[in-house]
């Protein structure tokens, strides 16, 4: 790791008024911290969010679940407004790494960075969610702009994510041997704004919407309505498994995804 | 009604309170006043010409003190390799040096090129960047076929084809196996990888050397399985301290798996430097570092043929291995494939013909040694798994076919065709028990309930055979080593009564603190409280040749039980003193001295007092004290042995396999733990599932190491097992040592994955997909592959 200055902020207003040239926000650091020791970043700033109060609540009102930027994993697994109002994105941020990790690492950290592997962007596509930032509200469908790429401006952070409550929703993750992030990740939901298929962890563009199941389920939401596999093309191929076999897994994990809803 | 002191009593472990309450200390809790850190700058290409290294920016950067480079140890040794193995030839191993830091060279990612020693870590990081190397890169030397084809570049220029030796055992037999194989009924032919694997123990590897002006003694503290054999190797071939001047120290350590036998650079290093600069150098591996630097395990590419009769009866076994040495050669990296492999074919069948070949191959990649296992793994794979496709082809029940062939129970001692003698077994009881453990009887209904839910069940059980406690000196140095393979004790029984065991043998998961005193409570009867061991430390116990090979008990505890009986017998000798009557008169039994035939009597403590305060002892006969050493060194291995049952659903959706029990039948012989006996197993199972399902080390063309850190190298979990059946209760004791005790440190890790991969096998062709094998690790991805192959 090389030095760097450090700066807890206090309120969003602070933390985008510390961010500049070469400074980083950091959230729960679950990524960013990894890399820091690797010395494969030099921030010359970090500015820690998590000490932010309005990014560390959650609500739920008039159908929506808001939740904070800088809520933990383990936070989100545990409320029970969660729970209640969408138990499959409790249940997604439960089984996000591990105990450590899940008491670190933020929604908010986990959205901005848009890992290809990781579970909630499928949750924030498959949910339709909106994606507040200090920049302004983005949707979802425009938020996510392939591996590692988001809208969030420079400068930007991402303030806390709003998921309307669907009818009925279930992720179904299929785990990388060695990292268990999604290998394969499916989020499923069937509500006002129809069927939404999310698909994580499978494809090199990043999080995408599976159109072909969705229209398949919009007429007849069961798993034998979820459509044979994608093409590959696109797809990862790694040590992990082939185009193919990722392709092969959206179509199971869907299948399975919708099952459980 | 269950013992609770003494051999066989499961006392808990009296290590755990001091690991499990953070009071351990482990190399890196030592630091000593004015101590400097080490980093080392390491290759990030695999094969390069190394044209130069530019230090000059870097020793200006804050806090540096010293850099070193390759040139800084050209009048030193390299690190030794401590058996020769000779070729089919004639000729010895190709043995090109091992240098302390690169020089001419660098052969792998990680090979050590320059060391930054500074006053921080970060300083030492900071400096390395600074360092401006210039490396030609040459193509990078990684898979072993393309390495042995003629058409490669060389790791080594002293082995322009690579091969490192080319050995053949029993070369005798060679021409009498062609023939058998080509004249027999039916013949098995079976490919196979056994997968390189990193050991990754707990604690990563770290040295702290010193250097002491006023007494001239150099001092290394290290993660070591073995601190003699580190003091003998760096003492004698590397850096020229002869012993009296180097003490190595090996305090607690977490988890050693093989990784921590061998004497590595950075150990080298620090002892060097800490001489040169005046100060104590400190150097901590983290994790990313372990996986370029420590050395790897397995890495076998081999080819078995099994000729059987009409009956099923074994006649032949042929096998051609590539075995990958990796860039360079790691202390025992040569005998692991030969002897600790080649005489292990035989299995626990009468198998009469068996010829392995075995070519070691240098590559671009972080040198290969022993790990858990080590040769005996890879021979029991490739037997178990060709018996278990024998099997299918044949129409046989693979547990029937591997009875056909078992050595009887009345024929031992058993001579088998590849040099090693079994003094005792009885492979059909342990068959028996994993039957019975298993319920063999009930598994049709569990496959059938399986099959209601769409998943396939499949049933693997193999039998398993290693040979432990290394070894018979004189043998083994008949086959290439270089070193002795005895193991040492004293036992020291203090005035007041307590008792301490100064012992070669080294624990780093074993539990030798507690298991030890349990043998010396049940020889003087005493309480185990009154015992203590001590280990790891060249100065304070006598040579040994320390822990790996699952030896501790077998050959240490031998040599502690030959101390404490030249114990009872001085004893003896006082207490007839002391209560005037004849030695030959004197029994000894519960920690009291009797004389036959009358009530006189006095106990243990009594005489320690007498001497130690000899007023009222036989001074002209024997002298005071009450402390021995002896030196064990056994008449053969030791041969553990038993049968092995795993049971899994395999997803045929996604090819995701699930252990849904394991059961382990162990003749271990006697046992003096069984607790500790059952963890070690489970440890065991555990690494060796971890092989059959999820541990890979691979890397790209380039020489890069793409599984170089958990993110892609898949670790075993805790939810990954299933509960585990253990069970020991078939024993046949070693006939040979003291104990009758046999070693349990590898068991598991040998057994299982042949276990695992069977039952994969079995579920997938019950299912009607017809699959010979899967290589290691039988990956979703793999299984998935496989199905669709034999669909298509």
């Amino acid at each position: 790791m090389y030095a760097f200055d450090y700066v807890k902020a206090g309120s969003v207003s602070d933390a985008v008024a510390a961010l500049g040239d070469e400074a980083q926000p950091i959230s729960g650091g679950q990524t960013l911290i990894p890399t820091l020791k690797a010395r494969l970043a030099m921030p010359s700033k970090l500015v820690d969010l998590t000490g932010i109060a309005e990014l560390k609540s959650i609500s739920v009102s008039g159908g929506v679940v808001k939740i904070g930027g800088a809520v933990t994993h383990g936070a989100v697994a545990d409320s029970a407004d969660v729970k209640g109002a969408i138990p499959a994105l409790a249940s997604l941020a439960g089984h996000i790494g591990d105990p450590a990790v899940r008491h670190r690492g933020t929604i908010g950290g986990s959205v901005a960075n848009n890992d290809p592997s990781a579970c909630y962007p499928s949750a924030c596509l498959g949910l339709g969610a909106t994606i507040h930032t200090s920049g302004g509200d983005i949707a979802a469908d425009d938020f996510f702009q392939g591996m590692f790429a988001t809208a969030l401006g420079e400068g930007q952070i991402v303030t806390g994510v709003s998921f309307p409550v669907p009818e009925k929703a279930a992720y179904m993750k299929f785990v990388q041997p060695a990292s268990r992030f999604a290998l394969v990740g499916v989020f499923v939901s069937k509500g006002a704004g129809g069927v939404r298929v999310a698909v994580t962890g499978a494809s090199e563009s990043g999080v995408f919407r599976w159109s072909a199941a969705e229209q398949a389920l919009a007429g007849n939401f069961s798993a034998s309505a979820v459509p044979s596999a994608p093409s590959s093309d696109g797809m990862i191929g790694d040590l992990h498994g082939s185009p193919e076999y990722r392709a092969h897994l959206v179509s199971v994990m869907t299948k399975r995804a919708v099952a459980a809803c | 009604m269950a013992k609770d002191s003494g051999i066989g009593a499961s006392i808990k472990r009296r290590e755990d309170v001091r690991f499990l309450t953070g009071a351990g200390n482990y190399t890196d809790d030592i630091s000593i006043p004015g101590q400097l850190y080490c980093f080392f700058l390491r290759s990030t290409v695999a094969h390069g010409k190394l044209n130069g290294v530019d230090t000059a920016a870097a020793a200006k950067m804050p806090g540096v003190v010293r850099i070193f480079t390759g040139k800084d140890f050209e009048a030193v040794g390299g690190l030794p390799c401590g058996w020769l193995i000779t070729s089919r030839d004639g000729t010895p191993m190709k043995e090109p040096k091992h240098p302390i830091l690169a020089s001419g060279k660098v052969r792998h990612v990680g090979d050590p090129i320059a060391a930054v020693v500074a006053r921080s870590l970060a300083e030492a990081r900071d400096a390395a960047e600074a360092i401006e190397v210039d490396i030609e890169e040459l193509p990078a030397v990684i898979d072993m076929k393309a390495a042995v084809s003629g058409s490669a570049a060389s790791v080594h220029d002293e082995a322009p084809d690579n091969i490192c030796y080319d050995w053949g055992f029993v070369e005798e037999n060679r021409d009498a196996v062609d023939a058998a194989i080509k004249g027999a009924h039916h013949v098995t032919t079976l490919d196979l990888t056994n997968q390189r694997l990193v050991a990754n123990p707990m604690e990563p590897r770290v040295a702290v050397g010193d250097y002491n002006r006023a007494s001239g003694e150099s001092t290394l503290y290290t993660t070591s399985q073995n601190p003699h054999v580190i003091r003998l190797l760096m003492g004698a071939f590397v850096l020229g301290i002869p012993e009296h001047k180097l003490r190595v120290v090996a305090p607690d350590v977490g988890g050693g798996f093989g990784s921590k036998i061998f004497h590595y650079a950075e150990e080298a290093f620090c002892t060097f430097a800490a001489k040169a600069i005046g100060k104590p150098v400190k150097w901590t591996s983290d994790r990313s570092e372990a996986f370029l630097s420590d050395a790897q395990g397995r890495d076998h590419v081999t080819k078995i043929e099994l000729a059987l009769d009409q009956n099923g009866k074994f006649l032949a076994i042929r096998t051609n291995t590539l075995a990958n040495m990796g860039a360079y050669l790691s202390t025992f990296s040569t005998s692991v494939p030969t002897w600790l492999h080649g005489t292990l074919m035989a299995g626990n069948y009468t198998t009469p013909l068996i010829y392995c070949n075995v070519k070691a191959v240098f590559t671009n990649t972080v040198p290969v040694d022993a790990y858990r296992g080590a040769g005996r793994p890879e021979a029991t794979f490739q037997l178990e798994r060709v018996i278990d496709k024998a099997a299918r082809e044949m129409g046989i029940d693979p547990i029937e076919l591997r009875r056909r062939n078992f050595v009887p129970a009345d024929a031992f001692p058993y001579q088998t065709p590849v040099a090693v003698q079994y003094d005792v077994g009885n492979y059909q009881a342990t068959m028996d028990k994993i039957v019975e453990l298993a319920d063999v009887a009930g598994f049709p209904a569990r496959r059938a309930e399986s099959a209601a839910r769409g998943k396939l069940r499949g049933l693997g059980v193999n039998a398993y055979i290693e040979a432990c406690g290394i070894a018979p000196s004189q043998l083994v140095g008949q086959l290439g080593a270089r070193a002795g393979l005895y193991e040492s004790a004293t036992v020291r029984v203090n005035a007041a009564g307590g008792i301490v065991v100064m012992t070669g043998s080294h624990s780093h998961g074993q539990g030798h603190e507690t298991t030890f005193p349990q043998v010396i409570a049940e020889m003087f009867g005493v309480s185990e409280d009154m015992v203590d061991i001590v280990h790891g430390d060249s100065a304070r116990t006598p040579m040994g040749m320390g822990t790996y090979g699952s030896r501790s008990i077998a050959v240490g505890g031998s040599a502690m039980v030959r101390a404490a009986e030249k114990i009872i017998s001085k004893a003896k000798k006082i207490a007839s003193h002391l209560m005037e009557a004849s030695a030959e008169d004197v029994e000894f039994k519960n920690g009291v001295f009797s004389v036959a035939g009358t009530d006189k009597t006095i106990d243990f403590a009594s005489v320690a007092l007498a001497a130690y305060v000899p007023h009222n002892y036989p001074l002209d006969q024997i002298e005071p004290g009450l402390e021995e050493t002896a030196f064990y060194d056994p008449s053969n291995f030791t041969y553990p042995a038993g049968a092995y049952a795993c049971e899994v659903e395999v997803d045929p959706e996604t090819g995701v396999v699930e252990v849904k029990s394991f059961a382990a039948a162990d003749d271990f012989g006697n046992v003096i733990n069984p607790m500790i006996v059952e963890g070690q197993v489970h440890g065991g199972l555990a690494q060796g599932i971890g092989q059959a399902l999820r541990e890979n080390t691979v890397y790209g063309a380039d020489g890069q190491l793409l599984t170089g850190s958990f993110m892609d190298y898949a670790m075993p979990r805790a939810d990954d097992m299933p509960m585990f059946t253990v069970d020991h209760s078939c024993q046949t004791p070693c006939s040979h040592n003291p104990l009758g005790v046999k070693g349990c440190g590898e068991a598991g890790a040998i057994g299982s994955p042949p276990a695992v991969v069977n039952a994969v096998l079995d579920a997938l062709n019950s299912g009607g997909i017809k699959v010979d094998h899967i290589d290691m690790p039988v990956s979703p991805a793999r299984v998935w592959d496989a199905i669709q192959a034999a669909q298509h």
